[in-house]
């Protein structure tokens, strides 16, 4: 054992003087057994882990199962679609948010506060605006799902790039440029739609509710295999993503070739919020909601974790909370007010936070 | 061997390392001293490429460090830079795991574990290994960095101001780190300080920039000297020699 092994770690400004005796049986008794190594954290991540599979296996089950009324199979057919949109949704925010986090090195943002879902607005106002709603509602649905899906990757991939491409800024500076950016996109909008004809406008207001009915088959299907290749690609990628949390210069020490694995990041990230929101229109505070439930509920960093519980938590708490509104409440429409309303406070409740720490 | 060949890098138009040649031998501990803004961090960030030069290269035992892919770099050159926040919650183990990186890319083997256990041993981090790392003093904080930095294993190993928020017994036992890391593994190490008496008492070779250049090298009996001083810093510091060591009198 190289000399002066210490074992009074536990505050080492408490310390009263140089020691240097080699292991002196002076604190030991302060600390935990030195023999136990092992992270506590395993046994609690797992709990969580099992947990969350048991309570999304249950809430699908409920919002398939319950208070069924009439014919199973066309029931079960219509929810099962609505389930899959669900899914979808909630795995592609809930792995993108965490994704963007990290490369962001924030855990405040999230693609949609950075303006995204004014950016879907104003693409579904130019279309109906330039088309016209019988001529929009001329072009198939597939292709309208795959013109918003490149315009939204190409204008998100430019945003986040020129936003973030530069060096690290202050978290509430970001926030301020997504605030600012949204009413641009926002005053883009409401100009386009005050010279829309009324009629027109109806069917774009319909458009611009998240909505998980309704959702065609095949872009559910498109939908998911993006979905399941992107987070592929991503889950495989996800210890370079601790290393990229410890921020830049950090990252590049441990052999990260930085610049390009974060532009590509991006366009995952990208790619998936525009497949949900191309899916079902935009969920605001959604993400942040989930992400932040899932670092707090695991206390853990690892990707390896973070991803699986946030989506996890992502699909208990969207089909949980359908199934809940859907079948007991009977209140189909409101559970995007509800989780809007929750995950508005957790930004406040983060921001208000993150402004005291310094 | 680090070669240091014109290297030039601006801010805006502000020139903080000014076309500076140096060569580091292998082996050894080096300090880098000299005023606030003599582009001490820069250099060392430019060395480690994290910071692209305007002109000029780095060679690194002859290749090039901007052109050497980052992942066989990473081996062989490890840095820790001034300032580390980070936004994430880490504890110190899973830390110091991170700097075994290069080599596991994530997935940790036996040989990793012994490099990791090895590191937090040198840091003297036993005790804390499953502490959160924002529950930790800013000193602690800083050991397990350099703990992540070690356990990357490298050859050569940069460290930018290690002394920072250390109290003056963890200042004297990170320099003896620092000095066992190039005695006994052999590493060569390049350290920035702020506290002229640490180079002078710990280094090999002190390096003494000013205003983006190299104005003096060489062994700290040449280094710390009045004369010497005056020049790198622009003020009149009395040095004296204690037990056989130059020590600077800054304090009155």
């Amino acid at each position: 054992m190289p000399e002066p092994l210490r074992l009074s770690l536990d505050d080492a400004d408490a310390r009263s003087g140089p020691v240097s005796g080699p292991s002196s049986g002076r604190s030991t008794g302060a600390l935990r057994d030195p023999g136990d190594t092992r992270d506590p954290r395993g046994r609690r991540v797992r709990l969580v882990l099992l947990a969350l599979v048991v309570l999304a296996v249950v809430a699908c089950a409920a919002f398939l199962l319950l208070d069924v009324q009439g014919a199973w199979s066309y029931v079960l057919g219509l929810r099962s679609r609505t389930l899959g949109a669900l899914l979808v949704v909630a795995l592609a925010i809930a792995v993108s948010t965490v994704v963007f986090q990290t490369v962001t090195e924030n855990r405040i943002l999230t693609p949609s506060i950075m303006g995204f879902d004014a950016l879907y607005v104003l693409v579904q106002t130019v279309a109906v605006f330039t088309l016209g709603a019988v001529g929009l509602s001329g072009v198939p649905a597939p292709v309208q799902f795959g013109v918003t899906l490149v315009v939204m990757l190409g204008c998100s991939v430019a945003l986040f790039a020129w936003i973030f491409g530069a060096a690290r800024r202050s978290v509430h500076l970001l926030v301020l440029v997504g605030v600012v950016l949204g009413v641009l996109l926002r005053s883009l909008t409401a100009m386009l739609q005050r010279m829309i004809d009324p009629n027109e406008f109806q069917v774009l207001q319909a458009r611009l509710f998240a909505s998980f009915t309704g959702v065609d088959p095949a872009l559910l299907g498109v939908s998911g295999i993006l979905l399941v290749g992107t987070c592929w690609w991503l889950w495989r990628r996800r210890h370079e993503l601790d290393v990229l949390a410890l921020g830049r210069p950090n990252a590049v020490a441990l052999g990260v070739e930085h610049r390009r694995r974060v532009m590509t990041l991006l366009v995952a990230v990208s790619l998936l919020v525009s497949v949900s929101t191309a899916l079902v229109g935009p969920i605001t505070f959604f993400g942040l909601l989930v992400a932040n439930l899932a670092y707090v509920l695991t206390g853990s960093s690892k990707h390896a974790v973070t991803l699986p519980t946030a989506a996890l938590t992502a699909v208990v708490v969207l089909v949980g909370g359908q199934a809940v509104l859907d079948h007991v409440l009977s209140m189909g429409t409101v559970l995007s007010v509800v989780i809007e309303l929750c995950g508005g406070i957790v930004f406040i409740v983060l921001l208000v936070a993150s402004g005291r720490r310094r | 061997m680090i070669t240091v060949e014109q290297v030039t890098k601006r801010y805006g138009t502000t020139v903080v390392v000014d076309d500076v040649s140096l060569e580091l031998p292998r082996g050894g501990v080096t300090s880098v001293i000299g005023p606030n803004g003599a582009g001490k961090s820069t250099l060392l960030s430019v060395v480690a490429r994290l910071l692209p030069a305007e002109s000029g290269r780095v060679l690194l035992d002859g290749a090039d460090v901007a052109r050497t892919p980052g992942r066989e770099l990473a081996r062989r050159l490890g840095v820790l830079r001034q300032d580390n926040h980070l936004a994430v919650r880490l504890t110190v183990r899973d830390l110091v795991t991170l700097g075994r990186y290069p080599y596991s890319r994530g997935r940790t083997t036996p040989d990793d574990v012994a490099h990791v256990d090895a590191a937090v041993a040198r840091l003297d981090l036993g005790g804390l290994e499953h502490r959160y790392l924002d529950e930790l003093s800013g000193g602690q904080r800083q050991r397990a960095f350099v703990a992540m930095v070690m356990a990357q294993d490298t050859e050569y190993v940069l460290l930018d101001e290690p002394l920072n928020n250390l109290d003056m017994t963890h200042a004297r036992d990170m320099m003896r780190t620092v000095r066992r890391a190039a005695d006994e593994l052999g590493r060569t190490v390049v350290v920035v300080l702020h506290d002229v008496n640490f180079a002078s008492c710990w280094s090999d070779r002190i390096v003494a920039m000013r205003d983006g250049r190299v104005e003096v090298q060489g062994p700290p009996s040449e280094v710390i000297d009045t004369d010497v001083l005056r020049r790198v810093y622009d003020d009149e510091i009395t040095v004296r020699e204690v037990d056989g060591r130059r020590v600077a009198l800054y304090y009155t």
